[in-house]
């Protein structure tokens, strides 16, 4: 049981939540993650570590609604417990003086991105940021990211907040710029494909944190696998942070769809259960 | 292990088994029939998960304990893993003292309800019977007796909760609560440790609870006796992975002495060929998990399952029986077993091989996938199998399948699953650098005491065989309780 003692909106989809798990918090680092269940009828889900804190006992996840365990989840509140938190999952993240790197992050996936920017932040990396999002309110943690990055672009689909055009379009400018010796991209699994295409053309080496489906996250079932430079590898046990250029991206795309339609129904089955308690 | 011959001998001689022995003639006894056990019909059972098995009554089992005959050498108990005394046990039943019988079986079998559900029993106590082996009849019906008188116990409301000796305030970390942790658990609990098992799912009972479907053993029969446990004193902590949750050192400085490390061989083998990452294509791990530890098939859970019309189901073991038969239960119009071997050298239990048979799962032996197709939204839609013949023996003795070269063809399927073996779960061996381990990723142990090359750290079942059984991982683990016992008197008196 965790108990939430925290939660902010970020916007309508996007919240933070801070929950007491000590154990996790005690032994976590950036990259890490952590698999929940809402209650007993639940699934599990896995969510990134974006923060911590040692003194009091507590992790940080931000999460986006885009389906029926978050969607219940960014419906709880302070006081409310989740049943179930476990980790923390993967590997951490290495962390080493590159240099200059490049850091961009899509939608959610900058939740994962910050504690990774902090890392490298204090190793004495030179950061550079992209933060891109649809629209202005889907543009996350913008202040924490400012703090850490030496210097940053927001990208929006709409130009509703900061430049106008996607993500690439930001990574590239960057690199017109300046000599980048690394590259982190996370956000959603098609934007994670072209930011490495980008990074790709100009031989940088590229990191990205897969978000495949998940059930146990302990290597134990194979839902997460994917093939990584033609081998299979399980993401939760192997990963979650690979070599860009090796990740078969399209088989990835692929299976992250494998419950599309379960999904939907579920969802509207959801937001159905919630129209008739509030009639 | 020679005095447990010497007791069972010895328990022979009491006065109640010389008069039982003498209460009927041994060619009476072994002109009764084997004992048949009730069996849900299987065009009923197919369609719901209730267990197949029924049980046997208290006539049928009182009929069947009297072929057993009480033999002078018993060369069942050589079969068992760990040396129940089963003429003693069965005696009781004889005797109408079935309470008397369950306490017998729990001398040295921590969970009888559950192997006499799934013990391989005709490769082992069964095996060794005089019946099978002098005889040339049918054994003794050893593993319906024990879930017999198991399950009288539970059913009686007497459960029997071993003595606890007086706690000596040692504390005893386990590491998976499968079979191995729960009997090494049960055992240090009953000398006095203060015992906490720490498991990385949610919930307690490691395959038993994860893998072997409902069918086969209800989750019910795993929790009294988790109950049981707890009533023991032991501690149970879920959602904990030990080497990531907390480290073993972080675990020693909270006072830990001693560990035992039962993390199973969960990590699921897929074959490698074209086409297996598409939707559609599980292992059988991933199935069965969905199925039954997330309940994905009930009503009102929120994990999602595909279901299957036409499924194929790729290996020959228990667990390809458990997930070829569940995918049966949850609707397949066709669903088929695809070996690559005879069905004699099928690894499953034999009951389980039948069973499948008679709900009208498919059997294509001599068969092995090459290559999977899926259709545009790369869900899998079709298989390449190729036909296989038996060629010379390999190194384990069995005729090694050879691919029958042209003869390939093409079926049809929207659900595969993949249940081809299992490696050691890699969590615990990848925490800890100087753990010595064997090429194939299980845990070196001295197989007497079951430690390991660290000193503190003992381990047993599947992390320490490979893909084993429930009764060799309990008989592991009650194997290192003694091994820890004996660790810790050690260090205490060098001390
Ligand atoms: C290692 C890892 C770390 C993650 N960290 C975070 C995090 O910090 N914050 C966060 O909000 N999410 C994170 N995710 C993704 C998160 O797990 C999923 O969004 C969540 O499982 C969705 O569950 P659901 O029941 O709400 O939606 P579902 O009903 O499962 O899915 C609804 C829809 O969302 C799509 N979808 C499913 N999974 C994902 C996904 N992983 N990414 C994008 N779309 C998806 C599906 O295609 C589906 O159409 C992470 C995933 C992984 C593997
Ligand atoms: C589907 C299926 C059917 C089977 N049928 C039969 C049968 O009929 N008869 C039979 O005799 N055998 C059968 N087996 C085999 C049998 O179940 C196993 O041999 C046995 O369960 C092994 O026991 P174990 O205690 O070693 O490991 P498991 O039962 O695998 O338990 C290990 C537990 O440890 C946990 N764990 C792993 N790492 C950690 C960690 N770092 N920290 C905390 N917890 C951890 C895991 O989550 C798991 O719960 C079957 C197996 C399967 C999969
Ligand atoms: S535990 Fe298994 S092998 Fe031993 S007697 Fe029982 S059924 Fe037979
Ligand atoms: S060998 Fe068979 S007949 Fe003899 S004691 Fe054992 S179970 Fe009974
Ligand atoms: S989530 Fe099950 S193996 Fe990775």
């Amino acid at each position: 049981m965790s108990k939430i003692v925290e939660k902010v909106f970020f916007s309508e989809n996007v919240a933070k939540f801070v929950l007491e798990a000590p154990d996790i918090a005690r032994s976590r680092k950036a990259g890490h993650f952590v698999i929940i269940r809402l209650d007993e009828n639940g699934e599990r889900i896995p969510l990134t570590i974006a923060d911590g804190d040692l003194k009091k006992g507590t992790i940080t996840l931000v999460v986006q609604k885009v389906g029926v365990t978050s969607a219940r989840l960014l419906d709880m509140n302070p006081g409310d417990e989740i049943l179930d938190v476990v980790g923390p999952l993967g590997h951490a993240t290495h962390i080493e003086n590159y240099g200059t790197v490049l850091c961009a992050g899509g939608g959610v996936g900058v939740a994962p991105l910050m504690p990774i920017v902090k890392a490298l932040k204090a190793a004495g990396n030179r950061i550079i940021t992209v933060l891109a999002g649809r629209t202005k309110e889907l543009i996350i943690l913008e202040d924490e990211m400012r703090k850490y990055s030496d210097e940053l672009i927001i990208m929006t689909d709409d130009g509703s907040h900061g430049k106008k055009g996607l993500v690439t379009a930001g990574m590239e400018e960057m690199i017109q710029k300046e000599k980048i010796h690394k590259a982190v991209v996370i956000g959603p699994a098609i934007m994670m494909k072209f930011g490495s295409l980008t990074t790709k053309k100009y031989n940088i080496p590229t990191e990205v944190s897969l978000n495949t489906i998940m059930v146990d996250g302990t290597g134990m079932c194979g839902a997460c696998r994917v093939s990584i430079g033609g081998k299979t590898k399980f993401v939760c046990v192997d990963g979650p942070e690979f070599d860009a250029f090796q990740v078969n991206w399209d088989e990835m795309l692929l299976r992250m769809g494998a419950y599309k339609v379960e999904e939907r129904e579920a969802y509207e089955k959801y937001l159905s259960t919630l129209e008739t308690e509030r009639a | 292990m020679e005095n447990i011959a010497e007791y069972i001998k010895e328990g022979r001689q009491e006065e109640w088994r010389v008069e039982l022995r003498k209460a009927m003639k041994a060619k009476e006894r072994t002109s009764i029939e084997r004992v048949h056990m009730i069996e849900q019909d299987p065009h009923i059972r197919n369609k719901n998960i209730l267990e197949v098995n029924q049980g046997i009554t208290e006539e049928m089992a009182i009929v069947e304990s009297h072929r057993c005959l009480d033999c002078v050498e018993p060369t069942c108990t050589i079969g068992c893993p760990v040396g129940i005394d089963i003429p003693k046990f069965i005696k009781k039943i004889e005797a109408r003292d079935f309470l008397g019988a369950a306490a017998a079986l729990k001398e040295t079998n921590t969970l009888p309800a559950v192997c006499g559900r799934v013990c391989p029993q005709e490769k082992q106590c069964e095996l060794n019977c005089f019946y099978t082996q002098k005889l040339d009849k049918p054994p003794i019906a050893i593993g319906h007796l024990e879930r017999f008188a198991a399950d009288y116990e539970r059913n009686s409301g007497k459960m029997n909760i071993p003595k606890v000796a007086t706690p000596n305030g040692v504390k005893i970390a386990i590491v998976g609560s499968g079979p191995a942790g729960l009997a090494a658990a049960g055992d240090l609990a009953k000398l006095g440790y203060d015992v906490t098992v720490f498991e990385a799912l949610h919930e307690i009972g490691g395959v038993l609870k994860y893998g072997i479907p409902e069918f086969r053993l209800p989750n019910e029969i795993v929790d009294v006796e988790i109950e049981n446990m707890r009533k023991m004193g032991v501690k149970f902590r879920t959602d904990f992975i030990v080497g990531k949750t907390a480290s073993f050192e972080d675990l020693r400085e909270q006072g830990f002495e001693a560990f035992f490390v039962g993390s199973g061989a969960g990590l699921p083998n897929f074959m490698n060929i074209p086409g297996e990452n598409y939707n559609g294509i599980y292992s059988s791990n991933e199935y069965l998990t969905r199925v039954n530890l997330m309940k994905a098939a009930n009503n009102g859970y929120d994990t999602p399952v595909l279901i299957g019309k036409k499924v194929a189901v790729i290996g020959g073991g228990n667990t390809a029986m458990d997930s070829v038969r569940t995918s049966k239960r949850l609707g397949a119009e066709r669903s088929i077993i695809i070996y690559r071997r005879s069905i004699e050298e099928m690894p499953a239990r034999v009951e389980e091989v039948h069973h499948a048979q008679q709900e009208d799962i498919e059997f294509l032996n001599l068969h092995n996938p090459v290559e999977y197709f899926s259709d545009e939204r790369g869900r899998v839609n079709k298989m390449r199998l190729q036909k296989m013949t038996l060629g010379d023996p390999d190194a384990s003795g069995r005729r090694r399948p050879v691919p029958l070269e042209g003869a390939e063809f093409d079926v049809d399927v929207d659900l595969v699953i993949v249940a081809v073996g299992v490696s050691p779960n890699p969590i615990v061996p990848s925490s800890l650098k100087d753990l010595k381990m064997t090429d194939w990723g299980t845990i070196v142990v001295n197989k007497e005491t079951m430690q390991s090359s660290i000193s503190d750290i003992f381990a047993g079942g599947d992390i320490v065989r490979g893909g084993a059984t429930v009764i060799l991982a309990m008989g592991d683990g009650r194997r290192a309780a003694a091994g820890i016992h004996k660790y810790v008197a050690e260090k205490v008196t060098v001390k």
